[in-house]
């Protein structure tokens, strides 16, 4: 219980949110992190999944990746990288936590894109639409509320992912917890933690608003056809 | 030491060497069977505990949205912040690895065998219940076996990701394979850190084709369907409608051995929230 205490204690402290090693530059740091990681991997891993999704082609692929993703340790990769060529630092935080998040929107927005109604793409094309039309206006606002899964599932993936970077020198609220195993202060470890849980947390209720937010028009939209 | 002079990868600091795995073989196969046990236990202590709450759940439907969304929260903990977070009661021991991991699998199967259980067919259990079976009998002979494919679906989910969480447990000390790894980065040992990590790989690999089997011979109905059926040609029409049927949530959807349950793992884990949210609007 003592433990608890310092820890609450500690987070309640002015003197540890300030400074070079403080919680906010950490939570920065960890938000940087994630931040650039699920951007670089939007940017590789929606095409793809939304193109193979759209072709209907390449589903073998587009659902192993997510299943090789599983069995291969985090940890692992991250160390394998560190003492690798890339050497200790962000570029090797940054490249391991953008696979990890490839993996979960590529078969995400693959597979929301293979769960669209093949009735309703039917229709469209009956009505004329070009190929890229309805990727545009029915695939796509149909597949999004399965792709801002798949983004919920790799940020959250990516923020836990983050915290292990600390094993690798990297910067992040896992700092917290693996210096001060090092350095035995348990208020820190415990502290940082209780930070990692609720950034976790956070991001997963934040994007869970913003997927019920976006999904909500074609919602509205099948209760007005039915 | 005897190890330096024996071998030269060891002194050139190769990716692979083969005198590493000779000389420190003894340390290798400890870490692999504590990687095991952890995994095993894990998986068994999460099922002897998912099963009496899948029940109760089933039994008390109110009770489905509280205890998923506790899975939930326990699910999006980062498994480092986990194990810390049980310092203060269990310290650096084995009890609190294993603990952390039991949750984890415990969200895993208790949605794995709730979504399977769910989506036995109504009219298969009323033709049951007009038969005269009793609930047991209805769980035992008719729900549970329906169910198998999802539910091994969910074992070997939760055996798969574990051994890969095993190797976090290194932080305080009992990370099965994932002790090498730590000490090998502290070293910059590289083929100490690439033969665990491939061991951690292989051993999910052969996890996973042991449970393939294992439902293999639990399902043998299920081989001889196979051999007729015409609409495996068109695998990508006839699994679609059944899939939309029961939502996107959950690992229900039959048909796993053509991979084509897999979408539904990817999905599942907030899988629960949008689920009832469809399920009221419309």
């Amino acid at each position: 219980m003592s433990t608890l205490t310092g820890a609450f204690h500690w987070l309640t402290t002015g003197s540890s949110w300030r400074g070079g090693e403080g919680i906010a530059t950490r939570l920065g740091q960890h938000l940087m992190l994630t931040g650039a990681s699920v951007g670089i991997a939007c940017a590789v891993a929606l095409p793809v999944g939304i193109g193979l999704g759209h072709l209907g082609r390449g589903g073998t692929l587009a659902i192993n990746v997510s299943n090789i993703g599983r069995a291969v340790p985090t940890f692992a990769v991250l160390v394998l990288l560190a003492i690798g060529p890339l050497g200790l630092g962000d570029t090797t935080t940054i490249t391991a936590l953008t696979l990890f998040a490839i993996a979960p929107l590529v078969t995400n927005s693959y597979v929301g894109m293979r769960e669209v109604d093949p009735g309703a793409i039917e229709a469209a094309r009956g009505m004329g639409m070009s190929g890229a039309q309805v990727l545009r206006r029915v695939e796509l606002p149909l597949a999004l509320p399965m792709i801002l899964l798949g983004l919920r599932l790799a940020a959250v993936q990516v923020v836990a992912t983050a915290t292990i970077a600390a094993f690798i020198n990297g910067g992040g609220l896992g700092r917290f917890v693996v210096d001060g195993l090092a350095n035995n202060q348990r208020d820190r470890v415990v502290g940082g933690a209780i930070l990692v849980a609720v950034l976790a947390l956070l991001v997963d209720g934040l994007l869970f608003a913003l997927s019920r937010l976006l999904s909500g028009a074609p919602r509205t939209r099948s209760r007005a056809s039915a | 030491m005897a190890i330096v002079a024996s071998g030269t990868c060891l002194r050139r600091n190769a990716w692979i060497c083969g005198d590493y795995v000779r000389t420190r073989s003894d340390e290798l196969w400890s870490a692999t069977r504590e990687h095991i046990s952890l995994t095993v236990s894990a998986v068994a202590l999460g099922l002897v505990i998912a099963i009496p709450l899948v029940l109760f759940a089933r039994r008390y439907r109110v009770t489905v949205a509280w205890i998923g969304g506790l899975a939930n929260v326990l699910y999006t903990v980062p498994s480092l912040a986990f194990f810390a977070l049980l310092l203060p009661a269990t310290g650096l021991s084995r009890t609190t690895v294993l603990i952390g991991l039991v949750a984890y699998t415990l969200v895993v199967l208790f949605r794995g065998l709730l979504a399977g259980l769910d989506a036995v067919p109504d009219d298969v259990r009323e033709s049951a219940r007009g038969m005269g079976y009793g609930p047991v009998r209805l769980l035992l002979t008719v729900e549970v076996p329906l169910a198998l494919p999802a539910i091994m679906a969910a074992v070997r989910l939760a055996t798969v990701s574990t051994i890969a969480l095993v190797t976090v447990g290194a932080v305080i000390g009992h990370g099965g394979l994932g002790n090498l790894i730590y000490d090998g980065l502290n070293e910059s040992f590289k083929s100490e850190v690439l033969t665990a990590s491939v061991l951690c790989v292989a051993l999910a690999i052969v996890a996973d084709l042991l449970l393939v089997i294992v439902q293999w011979l639990l399902t043998p109905w299920r081989h001889h369907r196979r051999r007729q059926p015409s609409r495996t040609s068109q695998p990508s029409r006839a699994p679609r409608g059944d899939a939309r049927g029961d939502g996107t949530g959950g690992h229900a959807g039959g048909g796993q051995a053509h991979g084509h349950g897999r979408p539904s793992l990817a999905g599942s884990p907030p899988g629960s929230p949008t689920g009832p949210a469809t399920g009221t609007t419309t």
